[in-house]
């Protein structure tokens, strides 16, 4: 009996011992969280010697709003959308991150100035540039669709079609597909008719969608043929196309380009490391690396000239990037008041609407 | 030999040491029923503290909310201080002023709003965008605020604020049933395309009778299949019922994933065989149809369970008398054999049935839009951190599965429950 | 039971029916077990048969999703030296194993050791309030899981606000990450220790006991040397299913436990959703393979314990 005690404690000892430095952060999973790791994470402990224990999830907003909520904090970087950011900065949730701490551009730039406008929060720093976008297997549609409003048309591209399952984005495709010119979406969708308009459009295509939670669940629909079309992060597209040969095939047209930053929760149990990899991280050669393992743009003016080669050594990165001229015909900036704003309340609609 | 003169009026019995033996008796069995009992404490006072006071705590925040009390006292001492149906004038748009310039600095504008959200739309934007300007306010404050945002003086949104100021709010159980405040703080339904809940309910209670019928259709020819056999063989056999039990619920759902996906490996084999054509693939997954499946097959061991222990009591030689009586064997199965397995049909069914309704990880996965189930709104309103919706759901569903389970323990009897 | 010889033809043809019925059914519980085997073997990171292996040709098949088990996580897993150490210490699904198996080990020992107790004092008949206190003790198993997971959650990121209902609550710190998980998936295991080990003592002959007890044992002894032997099957079982519990859980670890406490089902749950790794079928398939191996341990039991009891296996 007394032996079992021993060695039980002992165990017990063991497993709970000291352990090294060590960071947590979470991000969205799939090719963006794999690239996220091979720029920031590996080199940050290969520096620092600081161990980064990478989380994912469906949306990162949701666990650290029920953590600092709870007062239960265990991750220490969050990777959070724009809109995501600024509300819970605004409702106290997030540490401030002094943007004058974070490194400046090769040539000697301040971080202020060299991140693009409106990128350094008062919590948050940018790092990269999304879009959602729609995309199409090849194989399937020899002759695909060319724009948006392709997507809801279901005769001259049959096949169910796959959609995230939250308001954002899908509200402004379907109002640009219903005729409503970029600039004028949000003025729109600021109106109950606009609201509902979104809405009627999409209850044109509604029994073929199939819903999509997680960024990685778009590219194997597409590849189980169990959608001929759907909206995705562009980046996953073009990691299935790039380094798994997939014919897969992104349509800018009606593209919604979107930021990814980096917040620290409020009350983060490790926050210096914390800050630590969030300068590390920001810095113009690591944003410019990640450009290597996925088709997002970094955030910064002096990162953009240092993109070249995708990983595998000989495809050009700069077609794919969001923010290529070519790619921004039809493109609407996500606005982040009106979804700051707006969220809870579409996201209540919209869930209600899914049931039905 | 009794002395029968004394007869009249008998003697107590005693104990050996001279004790009335019924106390003695009696203090034997409080004896043992303390040690009973005291065997069992541990583990009780284990349970109490570690599941069902955590229950309790999350259950009372469902008609308990402090996100407005706690963050404008001002609103709400003005609101003690004045009774319902008060003019709302300068003193209240001063007390107003006030806890919104206090919440600009404690950044608890949004969840204010949030909570004013629930009753009447576009209250977040509007403390939202208020306090933002909080500091910039100067008496006269209604016609400051007014100036602002012209929605302050909605008497809505008064009366919803004033009733956000108690702590203990019915709201939250209005809001699960589709229900919420009229203008004239009367109850009506909620409109039409926010009304979910009652849906979802009616939804889960139906498939889960479904489901429950289903694996009793399936469940009961295995079950009487293995209680009939030779024990050797039947053992083997229960593996193959037993495995599934054991594997991970993760594996068995994406397996279903992997064979019911429209290019899986059921829709090939119909395909192949010509029931269907190579474009009339037959949509499984991501729908009620794929949640359904699903559970069934994970639920199906609980079914076959209790109906094999009850099945392996009943002897052979009934059936065998009722043939020999001449009555048929549909009508032998029917009047003899089935009555008797009733107990364990009620008591496979009756689980089933609560464990289906009370389902997460496998509607979530498969469900798609239509096939999410009652829990998985809980969990969306935990995750948004609308802790007290959550909580309502969560609240009727137990009570729910309460009342089953009190059916249960009357039919049947807790302490029945076999698992095989 | 073999049809009996005065079963007329269509009595004959039923019971053939109703044998492929059953066939039929067994293979619905099987085929999703057995599924996931061959697709471990996928070339490809798809959760489809491609045409390559449904053609058996070898190039659609590989042992790749066996070796990710190992890499996933890894900070060099080409180098040849410190493979072990870098393997033991970053490998995601390596580190998902030793936690499954930490807290599943602890989860177990507490749910059996107080299930056990608790089921000897359930089983007397002088047991007082015996319903309510069985009902309260099942209700974990009962309880839909998402409101356990989200009480919890609340409980243990404050476990002394309880107290609030006795005045002002104070703050205490979180009790989440180990000590959390391992104390709800002991609460989650303790339902099935209770319904295994009390249907075990029913078939437990008091008289044994007392005659120790005649014999000048005392209840300690009585109780390890006497009834511990015999009911231990039960008690093991019991265990086995706490143990398979803990093990298989995945909602109260995706709310309770911290980066640190990522188990197997965590990690599956991230291969299905966020990575879409087929890793999982490897996991999966070893899980499998692991899990006959469990059956048949307990069957050898359960056949060695009637055995013992004198009870003939039929």
């Amino acid at each position: 009996m007394k032996r079992i005690l021993t060695t039980t404690t002992a165990l017990m000892l063991v497993t709970f011992s000291a352990q090294a430095e060590e960071i947590t952060v979470m991000s969205w999973g799939g090719a963006y969280a794999e690239s996220q790791i091979e720029a920031y994470h590996k080199p940050f402990t290969a520096q620092t010697g600081i161990t980064v224990i990478s989380v994912d999830a469906d949306n990162p907003a949701v666990p650290v709003q029920a953590q600092v909520e709870a007062g239960n904090v265990s991750i220490d970087v969050a990777d959070l959308e724009y809109p995501d950011a600024v509300r819970m900065c605004d409702e106290g949730l997030l540490e401030p991150i002094d943007a004058a701490t974070l490194p400046p551009a090769p040539d000697g730039t301040p971080a202020v100035d060299d991140f693009l406008p409106g990128l350094l929060l008062e919590c948050a720093v940018t790092t990269i540039t999304f879009s959602t976008i729609f995309a199409y297997d090849t194989t399937v549609f020899a002759d695909g669709p060319k724009v948006i409003a392709d997507f809801f048309d279901l005769e001259k591209f049959p096949g169910k079609r796959g959609l995230g399952k939250r308001p954002r984005a899908n509200l402004e495709m379907a109002l640009m597909a219903d005729g409503v010119p970029a600039p004028e979406v949000y003025a729109v969708l600021s109106t109950p008719e606009g609201v509902d308009r979104a809405f009627a459009k999409l209850d044109t295509i509604k029994s073929d969608v199939v819903w999509w939670e997680a960024g990685a669940q778009p590219p194997q629909l597409l590849a189980d043929g169990e959608v001929a079309m759907t909206t995705a992060y562009n980046g996953r597209i073009f990691n299935a196309a790039a380094s798994e040969g997939k014919p897969f095939v992104v349509v800018w047209d009606g593209q919604i380009q979107e930021y990814d930053l980096w917040v620290i929760p409020k009350g983060a149990p490790n926050k210096e490391a914390a800050m630590e990899f969030v300068k590390f991280s920001t810095d113009t050669q690591r944003l410019a690396d990640q450009a290597k393992y996925i088709a997002y743009g970094p955030a910064r003016k002096s990162s953009a000239a240092l993109i070249g080669l995708y990983k595998d050594g000989k495809t050009e990165m700069a077609p794919h990037m969001p923010t290529n001229p070519a790619n921004m015909t039809n493109a609407l900036g996500s606005d982040f008041e009106f979804w700051a704003d707006n969220n809870k309340d579409l996201e209540e609609r919209f869930n209600a609407w899914l049931a039905k | 030999m009794a002395d029968t003169s004394t007869l009249g009026a008998t003697a107590p019995l005693t104990t050996a040491d001279g004790r009335p033996l019924s106390a003695a008796l009696a203090q034997a069995h409080a004896k043992s029923r303390r040690s009973a009992f005291l065997l069992v404490a541990p583990l009780l006072i284990f349970v109490l503290l570690t599941f069902i006071l955590p229950i309790g705590q999350l259950l009372v925040r469902s008609v308990s909310d402090t996100d407005f009390a706690d963050n404008m006292p001002n609103l709400g001492a003005w609101f003690d201080a004045n009774p319902a149906g008060s003019e709302i004038d300068e003193s209240a748009y001063a007390a107003l002023a006030a806890d919104l310039q206090a919440a600009k600095t404690n950044k608890t504008a949004g969840k204010v709003g949030e909570r004013i959200n629930y009753d009447v739309s576009g209250s977040r934007s509007l403390f939202t965008s208020t306090a933002r300007s909080a500091d910039k306010l100067e008496p006269p404050y209604e016609a400051a605020l007014l100036g602002i945002k012209p929605g302050w003086d909605d008497p809505k949104l008064w009366q919803a604020m004033r009733q956000a100021s108690n702590t203990l709010t019915p709201n939250f159980f209005l809001a699960a049933v589709d229900l919420q405040r009229g203008p004239d703080g009367g109850i009506e339904r909620a409109p039409e395309e926010r009304r979910v809940y009652i849906s979802i309910f009616i939804r889960t209670f139906a498939l889960s009778a479904l489901i429950t019928c289903i694996t009793l259709l399936l469940g009961y020819p295995i079950a009487h299949l293995l209680a009939t056999m030779p024990l050797r063989y039947s053992n083997i056999l229960m593996i193959m019922v037993l495995l599934p039990f054991w594997t991970s619920l993760l594996v068995r759902t994406t397996s279903w994933i992997v064979l019911l996906q429209s290019q899986g490996v059921l829709n090939d084999l119909l395909v192949v065989a010509g029931v269907i054509t190579e474009d009339g693939r037959i949509r499984m997954i991501y729908n009620q149809i794929g949640t359904v499946i699903a559970m069934t097959h994970i639920l199906l061991p609980f079914m076959v369970l209790p109906l094999y222990s009850v099945m392996r009591q009943i002897p052979p030689s009934y059936v065998r008398a009722a043939r020999s009586l001449g009555a048929t064997s549909w009508t032998a199965f029917r009047r003899i054999y089935l009555p008797q397995t009733l107990p364990g049909l009620a008591a496979g069914a009756l689980l089933v049935f609560i464990l289906s309704v009370g389902y997460y990880i496998t509607p979530a996965l498969v469900g798609g839009a239509k096939g999410q189930l009652i829990s998985n709104l809980i969990a969306f309103h935990f995750e948004n951190a609308n802790w007290s919706m959550a909580a309502a759901i969560a609240t009727i569903l137990l009570v729910a599965v309460l009342i089953l389970y009190w059916v249960y323990d009357r039919l049947i009897g807790i302490d029945n429950l076999k698992l095989g | 039971m073999a049809l009996p010889i005065y079963a007329t033809p269509l009595e004959r043809l039923w019971r053939y029916a109703y044998l492929v019925a059953c066939a039929l059914i067994f293979l619905f519980l099987m085929a999703p077990i057995l599924i996931v085997i061959p697709l471990s073997f996928n070339a490809e990171p798809y959760f489809t048969f491609t045409p390559k292996m449904l053609a058996l040709d070898p190039e659609g098949y590989s042992t790749r999703w066996y070796r990710l088990l190992l890499d996933f996580g890894m900070a060099a897993p080409e180098a040849t030296t410190g493979w072990w150490a870098d393997m033991w210490n970053n490998a995601a699904w390596v580190r998902a194993a030793k936690n499954s198996l930490i807290i599943g080990f602890f989860a177990t020992v507490v749910a059996t050791s107080l299930g056990t107790l608790a089921a000897l004092g359930l089983s007397r008949p002088e047991m007082p309030w015996r319903r309510p206190i069985m009902a309260m003790l099942i209700s974990p198993m009962i309880v839909p899981i998402i409101i356990t997971a989200t009480g919890l959650f609340f409980f243990y990121s404050n476990p002394c606000g309880i107290l609030g209902v006795f005045g002002p609550a104070p703050a205490c710190g979180r009790l989440t990450g180990w000590i959390g998980v391992i104390l709800a998936h002991a609460t989650l295991g303790i339902p099935f220790v209770i319904i295994t080990v009390t249907a075990t003592l029913t078939g437990f002959d008091r008289s044994l006991s007392r005659a120790a007890a005649s014999l000048g044992a005392t209840p300690r002894q009585n109780f390890f040397r006497i009834t511990l032997p015999l009911i231990l099957p039960g008690v093991v079982s019991g265990g086995l299913f706490a143990f398979v519990t803990s093990f298989d859980e995945v909602v109260v670890v995706l709310f309770l436990a911290d980066a640190n406490q990522q188990t197997i089902p965590r990690q599956m749950w991230n291969g299905i959703r966020e990575a879409i790794s087929p890793a999982i079928l490897s996991a999966a398939t070893i899980l499998v393979v692991i899990s006959v191996l469990l059956l048949t341990a307990v069957e050898v039991l359960r056949r060695r314990s009637e055995r013992m009891r004198g009870v003939s296996p039929g």
